[in-house]
């Protein structure tokens, strides 16, 4: 507040070499380079955090002022709404379905293109396209056609002698249906899978060999624990992602999260709450408790990391 | 970097031994291929089937080619042509990219080359919000847009990528720049040059990989979005091809099946051209977001 009227390039000490810009002036530097991305964190991230924490607890319905209502809307998410712990269980059914399905998906196809040698970059590029395609309204619906009672899934299924009918009109099977779209698009975590792979030394496995290691014990005893930072890597994402699918439970359900609140998963759930219902303070309560979920969640797989991730770089050429 | 040579690394021992169990493991690969190409099939083979044959069997191939199916969803949705509905789509992705690769670059530079006071704790913040979930600020970014009237326009899904919200690819763009020779910038700082020479004549040609790599997967996760844009937009003349696929979701009945698909092929198609002609950074780019922590 006192007067410190002196601009900083006048109180700066003249430059002694000349080579080198004066520190001050590089530090300037930096954050002109920074300065968009600082704006975006500002205004775009932090304020919203706050202010979506501040109408969490409030009545607010986007035309009238918020009203503070303390922790109601925490409470009557908790207590008296059995659509918002059904979002909860739906979500939870599908993470954990979802998530490890794929990641093994990606890590068996990941493992046997290690050792292909022809084709390897079709067979890397082929499996990595529905990762791109599956985020997609257009697969989403093809999703829902195939898996209706009288698509292809039906068909095939009645034609083995299985009997399910149309998985999205039945509640417990739709949301395997959305899963399974998941899944389909294991090509992400497979490419870094296989980019992890190639990282492990040979040494190790013809050290293994030579000693009579089998398959199994090799897969256990150098690929895991090698590849375990990607594996915890791919984990964490694939498993915060998944928590926010929303287009497949939309295209299936026509919006609605149906057949009886099958596939209203979280967001979805959050979405009719806050922009068809107008009950934004209800939903950014929804928000928050998903964000310390989401958070507990990754501080928990953090915490366990550490038995299971193993850092083989940390005594000899480390990356950094 | 380069750690080890094992990038040319031997197919495991028992592979190299047994062409037998080569030909088995490409023929396990194949049938996982063959499901997973599936859908796409029935995609484009659907696109082309008149009414009657939407449903009832597995078979992909149509009777008879059923082009109305095209014609139909030329003439788009709610009475907006599929050529609007494209342009809309191209305005909101190329502009989503501008603005990526240029803030994302500058944001990325700093925390890669430059020192400066809290770059510890503010790289840190940058790589969290990685992992916030994007519900957790949705609802104040859609009250600030609104306030400011800019709901039902193009600009929440452009602004926030001029101010390098996404994380992921600052830290892609990070990882990148941070394998490049430190010599580079000293040799340039010798000649003269300062911070912003350098960043523009220096690195950022250098970084040209890590760009591409940013713009095209900015470009296909702005065209495939469809939650912003869902509640962003209302106007049918403003919706993009993806939002008009919604006014199918609605529609069970299976004679719009059709039109339908083959808007959805519309839909489709730039992200597998683009795939097609890239597939090499995206791949790369996926696998490198992953390593050299």
């Amino acid at each position: 507040m006192t007067a410190t009227a002196t601009r900083p390039q006048d109180a700066a000490p003249p430059a002694t070499g000349g080579k080198r810009a004066p520190k001050r002036e590089r530090q300037g530097a930096a954050w002109v380079f920074l300065s968009p991305w600082v704006l975006g964190a500002a205004v775009l991230t932090l304020l919203p955090m706050a202010v979506s924490l501040y109408l969490s607890f409030t009545d607010y319905d986007m035309f009238d002022a918020p009203q503070w209502i303390g922790f109601r809307n925490y409470t009557q998410m908790f207590t008296e709404d059995p659509r918002y712990w059904r979002s909860v269980i739906t979500t939870l059914t599908y993470v954990v379905i979802a998530v490890p399905l794929q990641l093994a998906m990606a890590l068996a196809v990941a493992i046997a293109l290690k050792s292909v040698k022809r084709g390897k970059g079709f067979y890397r590029s082929a499996f990595y396209a529905p990762s791109l395609l599956g985020a997609s309204m257009s697969i989403a619906l093809v999703w829902r056609a195939i898996f209706n009672d009288g698509g292809s899934v039906d068909n095939l299924l009645s034609g083995m002698g299985i009997d399910i009918g149309g998985w999205i009109n039945r509640p417990g099977w739709a949301i395997l249906s959305v899963a399974l779209l998941t899944i389909w698009q294991f090509g992400a975590p497979m490419v870094i899978f296989l980019a992890g792979l190639q990282q492990i030394p040979v040494e190790l496995y013809e050290a293994a060999a030579v000693d009579g290691a089998s398959w199994w014990r090799q897969f256990r005893s150098i690929t895991i624990p090698m590849l375990s930072p990607v594996l915890f890597f791919n984990l964490v994402l694939q498993m915060i992602q998944a928590f926010q699918v929303f287009t497949p439970a939309f295209a299936v359900s026509a919006g609605k999260g149906g057949p009886a609140d099958s596939t209203l998963v979280y967001t979805l759930y959050l979405y009719d709450r806050g922009f068809t219902a107008s009950h934004m303070g209800y939903a950014s309560a929804m928000a928050w408790a998903l964000l310390l979920a989401i958070g507990a969640v990754t501080a928990v797989l953090f915490r366990t990391s550490r038995a299971w991730v193993f850092y083989a770089n940390d005594n000899n050429e480390g990356g950094r | 970097m380069t750690t080890a040579p094992i990038s040319t690394a031997p197919a495991t021992p028992a592979a190299r031994r047994r062409p037998v169990g080569r030909i088995v493991l490409h023929a396990c690969l194949i049938a996982v291929l063959l499901v997973m190409l599936y859908p796409l099939a029935w995609l484009l083979a659907t696109s082309f089937k008149p009414a009657d044959e939407v449903v009832a069997s597995l078979k992909l191939l149509p009777s008879h080619f059923e082009w109305s199916n095209y014609s139909t969803a030329l003439d788009g949705v709610n009475e907006v042509s599929v050529g609007r509905l494209l342009w809309n789509s191209l305005l909101i992705a190329c502009g989503a990219v501008l603005g990526n690769v240029i803030s994302c670059s500058l944001a990325a530079y700093a925390f890669a080359r430059l020192r400066f006071k809290m770059r510890g704790p503010l790289f840190a913040f940058m790589i969290a919000t990685i992992m916030l979930p994007h519900h957790a600020i949705l609802i104040p970014q859609y009250i600030i847009f609104n306030q400011l009237g800019m709901v039902n326009t193009y600009w929440p899904m452009i602004l926030p990528k001029f101010l390098a919200t996404d994380a992921f690819f600052v830290f892609l763009i990070v990882q990148f720049m941070r394998g490049l020779p430190r010599e580079l910038e000293e040799a340039a700082r010798i000649d003269g040059c300062g911070p912003f020479r350098s960043f523009f004549s220096v690195i950022l040609p250098l970084t040209r990989p890590a760009l591409i790599t940013t713009a095209i997967f900015t470009f296909i996760w702005t065209w495939n979005d469809f939650f912003t844009q869902l509640i962003y937009l209302f106007e049918p003349e403003k919706f993009t091809l993806t939002l008009a696929l919604r006014s199918f979701v609605d529609a069970s009945s299976q004679s719009a099946f059709g039109p339908m698909f083959a808007m959805s092929v519309f839909a489709l198609l730039p992200i597998v051209l683009f795939f097609l002609a890239f597939q090499r950074f995206l791949v790369e780019g996926m696998a490198s977001s992953g390593l050299k922590g």
